[in-house]
């Protein structure tokens, strides 16, 4: 295993029963550390949230993991395979999806089309020049059945640009879940969002919670603590504690240095 | 072949049909009015059109501003008239292969060659983004042309003339008629072509990258080979438009790859409508015609040029063709 010198291995175990296993991840800019010798776990099956202050590092992180940023140091393991030499599409088709904090839909198409894309894509390469997708049931079920799935059926024929910004949310999940994910990794699925519509993405968040590993990241403490079965604290790109949410919440180091108690 | 208009209106339906027609008829109310000098003028029009067409599908459906799409219209065209020339001279070309004079040879050749010179320019080009792939595609044109200028052989500046047309199954095509509607069934096969390429799973990922390349990336998706593929297509469809062109004109030289061509056929691309494939066929259309009247006023032509396209980005969205039916881009529902 690749790591960095003078660190302690893993025990295999982790490797073993970790569908992500993350193992002293570094990322430098200049002078900046913004990741410091990482170590995160998530377990299959579990909703993982990754909290902490304004700059620590969560979504620098969630890059490296995702692939769009290569790691200085360090090493990530995904369903037991080395990959953090590999590209995002080759992460992605091995089943490590996510939703970006700022929604990046295909705007011109619907959100059919959208998901449809996805489906399309998991399927295998697309190198079909005369084929009309547009009557292929193989696909339009397919992503019909995300799109239910996230409560956005009624809005299949609208164009992505044109739906509300909480609407983006839900497709950006929808296109995540067509992906066939292993692990779900969502990038403060509740920003921006008002009250009803963020109650809409807690229940939905629920409903996939035990069939895919979800890595959470988000500010929402009361979600967080509502919906994770672990808890991972980042400060200054350091893992400072890591628990059930009832172990985080009563951690005295994390209450005085984040959860802003005396 | 009305698979292409799947997902359209009936205005802009009917807009395409009556065009069609118009195109299909044209050579006969030329003959009627005894105005020969129309057919030859359409002609030039479909031509440019094809190849507007080939660059709409690479810039306008690809994403892809390619500056230098003139270097496969002029590759095809050179194509032509280099097997053209030494059929004539009795030659053969690189120490072996004898020139010709078919179309059934000379065609797919000119289209082999300059796909596979997309093909490999692509694969380079394709490596850079913005504003660097428009630099780089513009700068290996410029070496193309370059190099043709150069080549003293094939007559380097002053280019190189054709005595005749090709000959397609023992039918000269110095026959007008019979040359006009080779060019427009080319031309209208290609537009069909790129019509059924947008709606296939292939299709969907190029505009997919043309919208959003992280999204694509997001969803397991390396857009990389099928944009090269689509490149090279339009340089493919690109290079049998120039070697159309080297029959309708029975010459050819370097200016037609210099980079003011490929402007102008951004030119028409933008003024017909981006993306809308059936416009850059209007805009190429119009190009050709204010050429053709205008020149014969001032040589200060591209004085009016200039406000008209200034005008139509202003005011019409989606080009003419916009203008016309109202709707902008081809339909993906």
């Amino acid at each position: 295993m690749d790591s960095l010198p003078g660190r302690p291995v893993p025990p295999t175990s982790d490797l073993a029963t970790s569908l992500l296993c993350v193992r002293s991840l570094s990322k430098r800019f200049g002078g900046l550390l913004a990741t410091d010798s990482l170590d995160l776990d998530v377990w299959p099956g579990e909703l993982h949230a990754l909290i902490g202050p304004n700059g620590a590092g969560k979504t620098t992180a969630l890059a490296q993991i995702a692939g769009e940023l290569a790691p200085t140091a360090g090493a990530i393991h995904f369903g037991g395979v080395e990959i953090s030499k590999t590209s995002v599409p080759w992460r992605v088709r091995r089943g490590l999806a996510r939703t970006f904090q700022i929604t990046q839909l295909l705007p011109e198409f619907t959100a059919e089309a959208n998901v449809a894309v996805a489906v399309q894509v998991h399927r295998g390469h697309s190198f079909r020049f005369w084929a009309d997708v547009h009557r292929d049931r193989t696909l339009r079920q397919p992503a019909r059945a995300c799109l239910e799935q996230v409560g956005l059926g009624s809005r299949a024929a609208a164009l992505a640009g044109e739906l509300s910004y909480g609407e983006q949310r839900q497709l950006e999940l929808a296109v995540a879940l067509a992906t066939k994910p292993r692990l779900l990794m969502l990038d403060e699925p509740l920003a921006g969002l008002g009250p009803a519509e963020a109650g809409e993405m807690i229940g939905l968040l629920k409903t996939l919670k035990g069939r895919i590993a979800i890595l959470l990241v988000e500010h929402d403490m009361d979600a967080v603590f509502g919906l994770a079965d672990r808890i991972t604290v980042l400060t200054n790109g350091r893992r400072m504690a890591v628990g059930s949410p009832d172990e985080i919440r009563s951690n005295a180091e994390v209450r005085t240095a984040y959860l802003g108690e005396e | 072949m009305f698979g292409a208009l799947r997902g359209y209106g009936t205005r802009t339906a009917s807009v395409v049909v009556i065009g069609a027609a118009l195109l299909i008829a044209l050579p006969w109310i030329a003959v009627a009015t005894g105005d020969a000098a129309l057919t030859s003028l359409a002609t030039r029009m479909m031509i440019y059109g094809l190849a507007a067409v080939s660059l709409d599908l690479v810039l306008g459906i690809g994403g892809m501003i390619s500056f230098g799409h003139a270097a496969y219209f002029g590759l095809g065209s050179y194509v032509v008239g280099i097997l053209a020339f030494h059929a004539s001279s009795g030659d053969p070309l690189f120490g072996g292969l004898p020139g010709t004079n078919l179309v059934i040879i000379a065609w797919p050749a000119a289209v082999i060659v300059s796909a596979a010179v997309a093909l490999v320019l692509g694969a380079l080009c394709l490596r850079t983004e913005g504003v660097s792939f428009i630099m780089i595609t513009l700068a290996f044109a410029q070496v193309l042309y370059f190099f043709f200028v150069s080549l003293t052989i094939y007559g380097g500046d002053d280019g190189l003339l054709l005595h005749g047309r090709n000959v397609i199954a023992g039918y000269d095509l110095r026959n007008p008629i019979l040359f006009y509607y080779v060019c427009f069934g080319l031309l209208a096969a290609f537009v069909v072509i790129c019509r059924r390429l947008v709606d296939s799973p292939f299709g969907q990922i190029i505009q997919g990258a043309r919208q959003n390349e992280r999204r694509m990336a997001a969803i397991g998706v390396s857009t990389y080979r099928y944009k090269l593929v689509c490149f090279t297509i339009g340089g493919a469809a690109a290079g049998l438009a120039g070697a159309l062109m080297a029959n309708y004109a029975r010459f050819v030289s370097p200016d037609l790859m210099h980079w003011t061509e490929s402007g102008q056929l951004m030119v028409m691309v933008i003024l017909g409508g981006v993306g809308t494939l059936f416009g850059p066929v209007l805009g190429a259309a119009l190009i050709v015609g204010l050429e053709a009247t205008l020149t014969s006023l001032t040589e200060h032509w591209k004085f009016v040029l200039g406000p008209i396209l200034i005008l139509a980005v202003l005011f019409t969205r989606g080009g003419l063709f916009g203008l016309l039916t109202g709707q902008t881009r081809a339909p993906n529902k």
